[in-house]
């Protein structure tokens, strides 16, 4: 029982950040009908904006009270990768709005490689793998057999909050409308007076911050490298595709699911079949429901 | 055609201009270094590249190899693999057609594989530094000795037994675990030697586990790993995976010892690991502070220009070159087939990294060592010999 009670928080911390960055795959995809592959590694670069501000904040005020120090580096990296974004939208995929999507998926893929490569090449981060500095202590509480780390306390609480958060956000607010609006209609909504740009630039910032959020907390628990985003940002994906992509609480079903198949088809089978357990349910699901669990069917093609 | 003339001279005179820059003669050798700048373990190739960058040194900086009678300056040629075996085979194409003598490298055996494939068929001495997979030197159809790959370092088939022996006797196991890369050839080999050798002696692995390159989430294997009630973990795994997995096996509640194999030899697993690697063992090619003088020779020279310990790689990177300059030597003249013959003709080799006996194939007979990880240092522990 202690086994299967470990394995669910196991899954429940897994799952949690791919839920993160599956909102970003989703919302960018839901407002322009595009997939941003670069979101892994825009992922990856929030861990290092993470890494060099705790760095530099416990270097130059040691002692400083943990939590604070905590939410002041969760602020600094979603800022700055929501800016990075932001730019990497004005740059790269808004010349690219009414070319064919195709190109703006390429385009994508190609800021993506920059990304990755751009760290590899830039000194102060190179291709060394790094843990962050220890923001939060890290404590194992041994509670009748199962493990629990304060880590794993923290990751699976504040995604939990940030994607209530969201949800919030989305559907209770002016801008969430207006996001949900052109989602449904691009070309109506803008003759009703919605600033387009605007809502585009804000749906990626978001997208990023929430990525951001999941860096900061991965780099907490695991070690950082310029590759990463590749991998996270597969399972992340597939988590969208699997919720069905365009829909938020898809997005958070899905990385839920895809960490539990993680955790669990070791569990049950050789662990070298995870990976194809997670590919093939992804292709199960398809071919039964192919907008994902939450996706609403689709006239158009992708 | 007034356009073409003026295209023609300006390839011309490009011509000129790119002939003149090449130093004049064959009074160079190239040799070429395929090793992993980036990817997963860049400091396997950054202390592959510093050990080579050395050894080229020491000959350019005392007048040249002399071979047959001339002095010949030596060029060496970095190409980065990026740790994928694909672009390890292309960086080993691209050598072959830079028309280098012969080459260095790669080090991780998933990249030294289809490298080697590549050498063979152009007929270009290779010898790969640190991979340890038998599949390196062997032709897969065939299972016969490739002829023009060699390695400086020791086989899996002697290190997984090393290192199954060392957890029977010294961490007295009876129910031993696994955690490994199984899209990763080393780490394949050396774990399904290791599992060999125990139950050979009667001891039935509880847990065999497996992840793929780049994960870093062990919880679910290693909690597997805990249920099984397993009392020794065996990660031979990179240096760069390996302190999440021992953190993250302490965490889960794993308390047994845990062991690893050479490629953990390296300073980057102490820097990223801390005290959780505290007092863990693992089998390896050298120990730097039970040197021979030749190999203290070394690694003064090292620490002087880098400023750091030599660790494996570039100790046996060190040997490599070593091993090929006497070749070159030896074979008198500059031509890949004399030098092929030259370095199969070795039969002993004194390297920084011990002795090596080649008994008519590519790969050398030589004792490893096990190292303990002790007040952040690799320790010498013990010597096993083959």
């Amino acid at each position: 029982m202690e086994f299967y009670i470990q394995q669910t928080l196991n899954a429940l911390q897994v799952g949690s950040v791919y839920a993160l960055i599956a909102l970003g795959y989703t919302m960018v995809y839901g407002i322009l009908t595009m997939i941003n592959f670069a979101h892994g590694d825009i992922f990856m670069v929030s861990t290092y904006i993470a890494f060099f501000f705790s760095t530099m904040l416990l270097g130059a005020l040691a002692g400083l009270n943990p939590i604070l120090a905590f939410v002041a580096t969760l602020l600094v990296a979603m800022f700055g990768t929501a800016l990075l974004a932001v730019i990497i939208e004005r740059l790269a995929y808004k010349p690219l709005r009414t070319a064919p999507r195709i190109s703006a998926v390429i385009t994508a893929l190609g800021v993506g490689l920059f990304l990755e490569n751009f760290m590899v090449a830039f000194k102060p981060v190179g291709p060394a793998p790094r843990f962050l500095p220890a923001l939060i202590p890290a404590i194992n509480y041994n509670i009748g057999g199962v493990t629990v780390s304060t880590i794993q306390i923290v990751i699976i609480l504040v995604s939990a909050l940030v994607m209530i958060l969201l949800d919030v956000i989305v559907r209770r607010t002016m801008v969430g409308m207006a996001m949900r609006a052109i989602s449904w209609d691009k070309f109506i909504v803008p003759l009703m007076g919605v600033p387009v740009d605007r809502i585009i630039s804000l749906t990626f910032a978001l997208g990023a911050s929430i990525a951001a959020v999941g860096g900061t907390l991965y780099g907490m628990a695991y070690t950082i490298d310029p590759y990463m985003g590749i991998r996270i940002g597969w399972w992340a994906f597939i988590s969208a595709v699997v919720g069905g992509i365009g829909n938020i609480r898809g997005a958070m079903i899905g990385g839920f699911i895809l960490g539990f198949v993680e955790i669990f088809t070791p569990v049950f089978l050789p662990s070298t079949y995870r990976d194809f357990v997670a590919f093939s349910l992804l292709l199960v699901l398809l071919i039964f429901r192919p907008t994902g669990i939450l996706g609403r069917p689709m006239a158009q093609k992708v | 055609m007034k356009r073409l003339s003026i295209l023609a001279l300006v390839v011309l005179l490009l011509g000129i201009f790119l002939s003149a820059c090449q130093p004049a003669g064959p009074t160079t050798i190239k040799i070429g270094l395929n090793a992993e700048l980036t990817g997963s373990i860049p400091v396997v190739g950054e202390s592959c590249r510093n050990a080579a960058e050395l050894a080229v040194k020491e000959i350019n900086d005392a007048g040249g190899l002399e071979v047959g009678g001339q002095k010949y300056m030596i060029e060496l040629l970095v190409e980065d693999n990026e740790d994928k075996a694909e672009s390890a085979a292309a960086a080993t194409q691209k050598l072959v057609t830079a028309n280098v003598l012969a080459m260095i490298g790669p080090n991780a055996s998933r990249n030294a594989i289809p490298s080697s494939v590549v050498a063979e068929s152009s007929k270009m001495v290779m010898i790969s530094p640190w991979s340890t997979n038998p599949k390196t030197t062997i032709v897969e159809e065939t299972g016969a000795p490739k002829q023009f790959v060699f390695r400086a370092a020791f086989i899996d088939d002697f290190q997984g037994v090393v290192a199954a022996k060392f957890a029977m006797e010294q961490l007295q196991t009876a129910k031993p675990a696994v955690l490994y890369d199984v899209a990763s050839e080393y780490n394949k080999g050396i774990a399904e030697v290791y599992k060999k050798t125990l139950e050979d002696n009667g001891i039935t692995v509880v847990a065999f586990e497996t992840y793929t390159t780049g994960d870093k989430d062990f919880s679910s294997q290693l909690t597997n790993i805990k249920n099984a009630e397993a009392d020794s973990l065996f990660l031979p795994n990179y240096y760069s995976e390996v302190p999440l997995q021992v953190q993250q096996a302490r965490k889960v509640g794993f308390t047994g010892g845990i062991l690893g194999s050479d490629s953990w030899g390296n300073l980057e697993l102490i820097s990223l690991c801390g005290a959780d690697c505290e007092g863990l063992f693992f089998t390896t090619h050298y120990a730097s502070d039970i040197a021979t003088p030749k190999a203290q020779a070394f690694i003064k020279a090292y620490e002087a220009a880098y400023g750091k310990t030599p660790d494996d790689v570039a100790a046996l990177t060190y040997d490599s070159f070593g091993m090929l300059f006497q070749a070159i030597q030896a074979a008198g003249k500059i031509d890949r087939q004399a030098v092929r013959d030259a370095v199969a003709s070795i039969t002993l080799y004194e390297g920084v990294t011990g002795n090596m006996q080649f008994k008519g194939t590519g790969d050398p007979v030589k004792s490893a060592v096990i190292l303990q990880i002790k007040d952040g240092k690799f320790t010498y522990f013990a010597t096993a010999n083959p």
